[in-house]
């Protein structure tokens, strides 16, 4: 079984949602990103999303761009971050994701990276301008890796291509939450409930719901429909204002499990 | 193949929530568009408003001097001032038939918004347009065109506040207006099936310069030239001549100030393959895959990436690809002026200087057809910027 998918099913087996926190690679600065996803991963993060900045990235609101522009400043590059992983295999608990733009990934060059990922402990990749038409080089990139590429879907993504996504997902599904791009909304839209009526049966790994998360009371009220819930633009927002990622996950970890 | 691939480029690399609307568009693309009844609408609306077929002009002070023929498809006459207006037409028409209310479109010069600005009040639809703060107060004339058209323009601060995050920003607001809003794409360029849909609508450009060239020479073109930013009017009027392997096709990019290093709009020329805004292409990047930012005199041309049909048609030998400095092209622009009475968007001045700077290489008594997309109304202020910095 992929490490994510063992991961978030044993948060599960303990009765609460798996918290997979996001935060771009070299956030706040190169230093101090470590502390965080350090802290992140001994406050029972289950899954860690690194970010892999990117200078165009179009699925991402104001919070996350503004956040993995600064990182490019801080120059982080792909290469840094498997390089930096490497060294630090074994050392996390929590599975490790890299969530990034295909161009980056393309250019380090599509084996390179699958062998890389695996050597760095790399249990996933979201490529969010990857759609399944365009996914098979890297899919065949990563194939017997321990790599996963994880597939995307959202409100809008009708049956027929529910079910093409559910044949090759592995490691588990990201649902979008809303037509948009990430950042933290007051509410998520109500027809939330009813297309993930549609997609938890059809996917047989777990499913995290994504983008737009805040708190997490907004979680609950999908009860058994999501396995996973994913924070990106609350965690960076949080760490701007002199928080830290062991108090997030303080928050994540007891109101998770109300779920 | 795959869908959408001109070779090892093209394709649809977006997020998974503009697929749906993506193969919308394909599917009206393959159905709608050519039906008699649009097409019959398309033509009338070509023909009364633009002021179609644009005339085929041969330049006979130029021509003298040169020694070869050169011949001006004079896009620059159509309404709104460029060829933009085929393609906003175009795609304002598939719009309505797709039965959404609003037109979005991203600009860079602000010819395409323009366009699509006109194209919306002329259909009845709403229309927004994205444009990076750069171009806002770069193209402050085009900026007020738009606003008596009725469109509303949102300025774009992030980035480097031109049309790549004009384009990036209108992809992000299409993701979550995808139900009411049309993204008309106002170049050869981004996901499938965008460059394929531009082109069909650009490509009266070279269907009709082929029949006018037939009739006024008795013959084809030995060489069609246009200058190529996303590059729309270049496939418009290479499209037709395609099958035609005697006549040369030459597409112009900006090689900026032209200095060592300095930047410029030279995919083609100067960039390496990579996936930007939906699409595998040539682009100006890092060789970590940050995209680099562009520089061009002319601002239609000022865009790291280009139309994945032209990296096919340069990888396939069909299409040659060179570059012109910002300097060459102001020298253009001036002759063009004063030896023919034609004020040339800077843009289109990079095709004429094409033929200028070859006229060594061109043979005597050639036929060279260049498009003139636009007319040069918008860059007053460039210039007289750039003769400034020349005295100074
Ligand atoms: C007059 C003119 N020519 C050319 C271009 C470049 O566009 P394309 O390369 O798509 O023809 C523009 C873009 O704004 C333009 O205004």
């Amino acid at each position: 079984m992929s490490i994510l998918t063992e991961r978030i099913r044993s948060a599960n087996a303990s009765g609460r949602k798996a918290v997979i926190p996001y935060l771009p690679a070299g956030f706040p600065d190169r230093e101090r990103f470590w502390a965080e996803v350090s802290a992140l991963d001994a406050g029972g993060a289950d899954v860690i999303e690194i970010g892999v900045p990117f200078s165009d990235p179009v699925a991402d609101g104001p919070v996350v761009e503004a956040a993995s522009l600064e990182c490019l400043e801080h120059g982080v590059t792909l290469e840094w971050i498997l390089a930096e992983l490497g060294r630090r295999k074994g050392a996390f608990r929590a599975g490790i994701v890299l969530m990034g733009y295909y161009n980056p990934f393309l250019q380090y060059g599509l084996e390179r990276l699958g062998r890389d990922c695996a050597a760095a402990g790399v249990g996933g990749l979201i490529v969010p301008d990857l759609p399944l038409e365009e996914s098979g080089p890297l899919r065949a990139a990563l194939a017997g890796t321990g790599t996963e590429c994880i597939c995307l879907v959202g409100l809008n993504t009708p049956p027929e291509r529910l079910a093409e996504y559910a044949r090759v997902a592995r490691g588990f599904v990201y649902f979008v939450s809303v037509l948009g791009t990430t950042g933290v909304r007051e509410s998520l839209p109500e027809e939330v409930l009813a297309k993930l009526a549609q997609v938890r049966p059809a996917f047989s790994v777990p499913v995290a719901l994504g983008f737009g998360i805040s708190r997490p009371a907004q979680v609950a009220p999908f009860g058994d429909l999501i396995d996973a819930a994913v924070v990106g633009s609350a965690l960076i927002k949080r760490l701007r204002e002199g928080g830290d990622g062991a108090g997030f996950m303080k928050d994540w970890r007891e109101g998770a499990s109300l779920g | 193949m795959q869908k959408g691939y001109f070779g090892q480029f093209g394709g649809m690399f977006v997020p998974e929530l503009l697929m749906p609307p993506l193969l919308e568009i394909e599917e009206a693309m393959n159905t709608i568009v050519p039906s008699e009844a649009f097409q019959a609408e398309f033509k009338a609306l070509l023909e009364d408003y633009v002021g179609r077929p644009s005339a085929l002009y041969r330049c006979p002070n130029l021509s003298k001097r040169l020694g070869f023929n050169l011949w001006l498809k004079r896009e620059d006459l159509n309404h709104t001032g460029a060829h933009k207006i085929n393609n906003a037409l175009g795609q304002g028409l598939l719009c309505r038939h797709m039965g959404k209310q609003v037109l979005l479109a991203e600009t860079g010069a602000g010819m395409h918004g323009v366009a699509t600005a006109t194209a919306a009040a002329m259909l009845g639809l709403e229309c927004v347009v994205y444009m990076g703060a750069e171009d806002v107060s770069r193209q402050s004339h085009n900026v007020k065109r738009m606003g008596l058209l009725g469109a509303r323009i949102v300025p774009i601060e992030s980035g480097t506040r031109t049309l790549k995050d004009a384009i990036n920003a209108a992809l992000r607001m299409w993701i979550a207006e995808q139900r009411t809003t049309h993204y008309c794409f106002g170049t050869a360029a981004g996901p499938h099936p965008f460059p394929t849909l531009v082109r069909e609508f650009q490509s009266v450009i070279g269907r009709e310069a082929k029949e006018q060239m037939l009739r006024k020479a008795g013959k084809l073109p030995d060489y069609v030239v246009a200058c190529v930013g996303g590059g729309s009017n270049a496939i418009g009027a290479f499209h037709e001549f395609v099958p035609h392997g005697e006549v040369q096709l030459i597409g112009v990019e900006a090689a900026g100030t032209g200095e060592p290093g300095c930047h410029h709009s030279a995919p083609l020329n100067l960039g390496t393959p990579g996936v930007l805004h939906g699409a595998m292409s040539m682009l100006l990047q890092t060789k970590d895959g940050q995209i680099e930012p562009s520089h061009s005199i002319a601002p239609g041309l000022d865009y790291p990436g280009v139309g994945p049909e032209h990296a096919g048609l340069q990888a396939s030998g069909r299409a040659r690809y060179a570059t012109v400095n910002d300097s060459q092209a102001y020298n253009a622009f001036r002759t063009l002026c004063r030896e023919e009475g034609i004020i040339p968007a800077l843009e289109s001045s990079h095709a004429v200087a094409w033929a200028l700077e070859n006229v060594r290489s061109i043979p005597k008594k050639s036929d060279v057809l260049v498009c003139l997309s636009g007319r040069g109304d918008k860059d007053m202020g460039i210039i007289e910027e750039f003769e400034k910095n020349l005295k100074g």
